[in-house]
């Protein structure tokens, strides 16, 4: 492999690296403040992506105003989720109910929107983003690569700014480590824990609307591949930990376009032997850390 | 200014608290003295609104607590420093203090009560940018407090501040909890320490098993046989 090929690939797996990272956002967010692996969340970025489809080709919105509208209506669709079906069970019962619920809820939304919409692949319009090459010196990448990565940049520099710079992040961070003690400053926590699943779901329904582009293809079960690798990549960097979600997220995405493009049968497995070969090294994965209190 | 009247809690089965009936009046130091298990955290979770209660009622300045939801009740001018403590470890000494303030919305006024904080508790200057989680024992229960002043609370409930602490810091706490009450500050101090507990105080309630047994003038109940044998050790 050349240098100039090397360089190529590495912007190409950072861009389906920069997509792992926003969805596994959403689930080390949530993990952190209740405690739940969310796997309804990986459907959540289908919704997101059905619709800006919908927007896009029906009211023929642009890239920009379309990518806000997925992701206030993923935001929306989130708490909605987080309302009507976790937060009935949420300090009442065991958090085995909870998982099975969040898979039931993962369920639902699969085949609602395979009842509703139909199983049949769709195609965002194409000109929504035009795909031209672009060279940077003599690196020949494309710009919806660029794009991506660009966009999820983004996201994730205003993401850490909400979360330390606004009272929201410092709310969301307080009621992640201690709820009791959240509630003696005079945090609103189930205002706080909803907030956070509206700001995972948007991120997961940004990564919905640029994947759905970057592939032209969205349908029901779009969710399913991608959740597991974002999860993935959100354990691989020490879940419940942001910064650990971003790396990992990045990382993955790296490490299979490159064994991809030296032997790709391995590319579905590799991410998971990563994360056993990590989790034997260090088992709170990469950034994750012990909390030592004093008592 | 705090009234606890008749107040019931369960947890399950278990009767936590029974008829439990308890009065605070502005600028007091009141302390609810009694073992492990007796009540007195459930007692000050009650009116944190951390648990909600069977029956019964806690009226602060006139208002029902039992109605209001946790997240308000600060808003009211109560502060509570918790039993252990329960800083937020993976934050810095001066990210704490700011969630103390969380309630409040006067940013000057809030400087104000910031660089107060570090004169009543000068080590919290020298470790501002440290995490919380780093802190010696003495200096968690410190930043507790003075997270809890941030506030600028009418009345502080204070959990059991000498828990696991050495005898000289617990002496320090309890000067600086009389200092608090100096400057304005009710203070409704829960504690097993009933000696120092019962020094600085006004006046006290001793609980057994979920009831108020005994209440008076702190420095009687300092006196009293019965209270000398259980709990000041003869």
């Amino acid at each position: 492999m050349t240098l100039v090929e090397f360089l190529q690939q590495l912007i190409n797996g950072l861009s389906l690296g920069s997509v792992y990272a926003l969805i596994a956002l959403g689930y080390t967010m949530v993990y952190g403040i209740i405690g739940l692996i969310n796997f309804a969340h990986c459907d959540i970025y289908m919704v997101g992506a059905y619709i800006g489809f919908f927007v896009s080709t029906d009211l023929h919105l642009p890239f920009v105003p379309t990518l806000i509208v997925a992701m206030l209506g993923s935001a929306i669709a989130g708490v909605l989720v987080e309302r009507f079906a976790y937060k009935p069970l949420l300090r009442k019962a065991s958090s085995i109910s909870l998982l099975i619920t969040a898979m039931g809820v993962s369920l639902l939304l699969e085949n609602g929107f395979n009842a509703v919409f139909g199983g049949s692949p769709r195609s965002y319009p194409h000109n929504i983003l035009t795909q031209k090459s672009i060279s940077l010196g003599p690196v020949r990448t494309d710009s919806l690569h660029l794009i991506i990565l660009l966009t999820s940049v983004v996201l994730m520099v205003l993401l850490q700014i909400v979360i330390y710079k606004t009272k929201i992040g410092k709310a969301m961070r307080a009621t992640s480590a201690d709820k009791d003690a959240a509630a003696l400053m005079g945090i609103n926590v189930n205002a706080t824990i909803s907030a956070t699943f509206a700001i995972g779901s948007a991120l997961a329904g940004a990564a919905g609307v640029l994947v759905g582009i970057l592939y032209n293809s969205i349908d029901p079960y779009m969710g399913i591949q991608p959740g597991i690798k974002a999860f993935t990549a959100a354990v691989f960097g020490g879940i419940g930990m942001i910064p650990g979600a971003f790396l990992g997220g990045l990382i993955l995405g790296v490490i299979e376009t490159f064994v991809t493009a030296w032997y790709s049968p391995l590319s579905g497995a590799i991410g998971f032997i990563v994360l056993i070969v990590i989790l034997i090294i260090k088992p709170s994965g990469l950034l994750g850390k012990k909390v030592s209190e004093k008592v | 200014m705090l009234k606890i009247t008749n107040l019931n809690v369960y947890y399950g089965g278990i009767h936590a608290l029974s008829d439990v009936n308890i009065e605070v009046n502005e600028g007091e130091i009141v302390t609810l003295v009694g073992a492990n298990g007796a009540g007195k955290t459930s007692t000050l979770r009650a009116i944190s609104g951390l648990v909600s209660p069977a029956s019964g009622s806690i009226e602060f300045e006139g208002k029902d607590l039992i109605k209001t939801p946790s997240h308000k009740i600060p808003y009211l001018g109560i502060s509570h420093v918790p039993e252990g403590r329960r800083i937020f470890a993976n934050m810095s000494v001066a990210e704490n203090l700011q969630l103390g303030a969380y309630c409040r919305n006067d940013k000057e006024e809030i400087a104000k009560d910031y660089d107060a904080v570090f004169t009543k508790f000068p080590r919290l200057k020298e470790r501002l940018r440290q995490r919380a989680g780093t802190l010696s024992g003495g200096e968690q229960q410190m930043l507790a407090m003075g997270r809890a002043l941030m506030s600028r609370p009418k009345i502080m409930l204070l959990d059991e501040p000498s828990m696991g602490l050495a005898p000289i810091i617990v002496k320090e706490i309890f000067s600086i909890i009389q200092s608090i009450n100096q400057s304005g500050t009710t203070v409704l101090l829960v504690e097993q320490n009933a000696n120092m507990a019962l020094s600085i105080a006004n006046r006290a309630y001793v609980i057994e098993t979920g009831r108020i047994t005994l209440e008076g003038r702190a420095s009687d109940l300092l006196t009293d046989e019965s209270v000398k044998k259980a709990y000041l050790g003869g």
